[in-house]
């Protein structure tokens, strides 16, 4: 979501500009006596898979782009304010160097996909840790948990930025309801991802995870990293409550194309717009007649697919684990 | 290692863009593309301006403006999403070629695609002018907390090394008969990810130890004298001052 230059109003670009500005001053403040040492190297590695990761992206409408944040892996690992400081700097350097991301967007950049992803994430991994048990499979579920809604809530604070400082007068609900689509999709991955570099770190080094402090080393170090039925269970509740929410959501507010074809009065004067009255009118009839109907078996069918993917990983993964040697040696 | 290093958008050129101090640079593009971000969207002569003005500074840079328009092309997908807007915008309707579009939609569109433009192609010049350690010593004159740019010169470093590394474990399993592809062999290319972070971190660290040992102290020796005086400055301020020059008219006339 690296947002151009003038997506926001100058105000709200100041205005992000100023509250993100002051976020990172207080992270760097808090961080100081953890980054003094050993953590500067650590949080440059994690900067660079972030760099690497964030380069596989695609487009989403409004001029923005969908991709891998980070951000609440890099949280897991270094802790939340440093791991704030890493984001800001991969999206600065994105800005500076590689022509990614507007100069004047960076305020709202960063506060989207550093600051709520980090702190954010780490909020929500903290709220799992809790809930799931102490061990190397329930941290691996949390951090895969947090990386996937830390997305989302990226999404929804970007949608709500919008609101405040929108350049155009496209309705909030067509934001948030493609912002917030889109980065479901995206979240699943993240999680996926984070949970498994999570997995292997703990594997051979538990020590360089801040999000395991409190936790025995020797407790962690002898089990094998797998993302187990844990894992399985709580996503497949998770992407059950998103789909719910989602769908809700998408009932109130019709999307982009049903609401041109409204607002415009396609539907109605079919005759004086000829290609409007095989698109618009057939996929506004479709939308509309049946309702509830078609939207609770979108949110199954999507739900069923999600988990099919999931289900295939995961089977593979204790495949794997089995036929696997149980050692393996790093470094 | 022994490979060419990645200069993400770099144009090797002798220009006096080029020879400008990075401290200088990065101001400036700030500057200008916050004048860019202030200028009313209806001034659209302004916006010509904005791009003459630098169109003019690629000239100066030696840069051909075919190397700027491709790389501008390449994130241009991203910002033609603007083009829905105009469709999904509410307020007065108006005829374009047929369709009935929002007039203010089509105002934010325009104001989004000019100002991306514009922004995009000043990080282009800046990029394309200024090797990134110079961007990172410009960053660090300019007062930017030392560990940032120390992280950030660690990141520069790390992305082409965790990449050769990369290729070489690639090649180590694809040489012993195994070359994973498919979604359900994601657990192999994550143990290979696992497995690469921990080791390019301890290389890391033994890095970041014989650094420490040669006294470091969390801040590089800046080597090099050329830094930004007054002339310098002046040129540097060239740019950005015409464009508030501009969008100052712009603001008044509107």
């Amino acid at each position: 979501m690296h947002a151009p230059d003038g997506f926001l109003t100058a105000g709200a670009a100041v205005a992000t500009g100023a509250v993100s500005a002051g976020t990172i001053g207080v992270a760097l403040r808090q961080a100081k006596h953890h980054l003094k040492e050993k953590q500067v190297p650590l949080a440059g590695i994690t900067a660079a898979f972030i760099f690497a990761a964030q380069m596989f992206n695609f487009p989403v409408a409004g001029g923005t782009t969908g991709h891998l944040m980070g951000g609440a892996l890099a949280a897991v690992l270094l802790g939340p304010a440093v791991g704030a400081i890493v984001v800001t700097i991969v999206v600065v350097i994105q800005a500076l160097a590689f022509a990614d991301g507007g100069l004047t967007a960076l305020g709202y950049n960063v506060l989207n996909m550093a600051i709520v992803t980090s702190f954010g994430g780490y909020a929500v991994f903290r709220l799992f840790r809790r809930v799931l048990p102490s061990s190397t499979p329930g941290v691996v579920a949390s951090t895969g948990l947090a990386a996937g809604i830390s997305v989302v809530l990226s999404a929804m604070t970007f949608s709500i930025l919008w609101l405040f400082g929108a350049s155009a007068p496209v309705p909030f609900d067509t934001v948030f309801a493609s912002m917030v689509g889109i980065h479901l999709v995206i979240g699943i991955g993240e999680g996926v991802i984070s949970a498994m570099v999570i997995g292997a770190v703990l594997a051979s080094r538990p020590d360089l995870v801040y999000g395991v402090r409190d936790l025995d080393p020797a407790d962690l170090a002898g089990r094998k990293p797998i993302t187990t039925r844990t894992f399985v269970i709580a996503g497949v509740l998770v992407a059950l409550l998103f789909a719910t929410v989602v769908s809700q959501f998408a009932v109130d507010n019709p999307d982009g194309l049903e609401w041109v074809a409204e607002e415009t009065g396609f539907i109605d004067s079919a005759e004086e717009h000829a290609f409007g009255d095989f698109i618009f009118a057939d996929y506004a009839t479709a939308g509309i007649t049946n309702e509830p109907l078609s939207l609770a078996i979108a949110g199954i069918a999507g739900t069923l697919v999600t988990l099919a993917v999931g289900w295939g990983i995961f089977a593979a993964v204790r495949q794997r684990k089995e036929d696997e040697p149980a050692d393996q040696t790093v470094g | 290692m022994g490979a060419g290093h990645a200069h993400a958008l770099y144009v090797h050129e002798h220009s006096p863009v080029h020879r400008l101090a990075p401290e200088a640079k990065i101001v400036a593009a700030f500057a200008f593309v916050f004048a860019v971000a202030v200028t009313p969207r209806e001034a659209i002569w302004a916006f010509a301006i904005h791009g003459t003005a630098l169109v003019a500074v690629t000239a100066i840079a030696g840069l051909r403006v075919r190397f700027v328009a491709a790389r501008m092309l390449a994130i241009l997908p991203f910002i033609a999403f603007a083009f829905l807007i105009p469709f999904v915008a509410s307020g007065e309707r108006v005829e374009l070629w047929g369709m009935t579009v929002s007039r203010e939609g089509l105002w934010g569109a325009w104001n989004i695609l000019a100002k991306a433009s514009l922004g995009a192609m000043t990080s282009i010049l800046l990029a394309a002018t200024t090797e990134i350690p110079d961007i990172l010593r410009g960053m660090g004159r300019l007062k930017v907390p030392p560990v940032l740019t120390a992280i950030a010169s660690f990141m520069i470093r790390y992305l082409e090394l965790i990449a050769g590394e990369l290729g070489r474990m690639r090649t180590a399993m694809t040489a012993r008969g195994y070359d994973p592809r498919w979604l359900w062999q994601a657990r192999p290319i994550a143990a290979s990810a696992g497995a690469l972070f921990v080791r390019s971190y301890e290389r890391g660290e033994r890095v970041y130890d014989a650094m420490l040992a040669r006294g470091y102290r969390g801040v590089m020796p800046d080597l090099d004298q050329h830094r930004a005086g007054a002339s310098e400055w002046a040129l540097a301020a060239l740019l950005p001052l015409a464009a508030i020059l501009t969008s100052a008219a712009a603001i008044i006339t509107t």
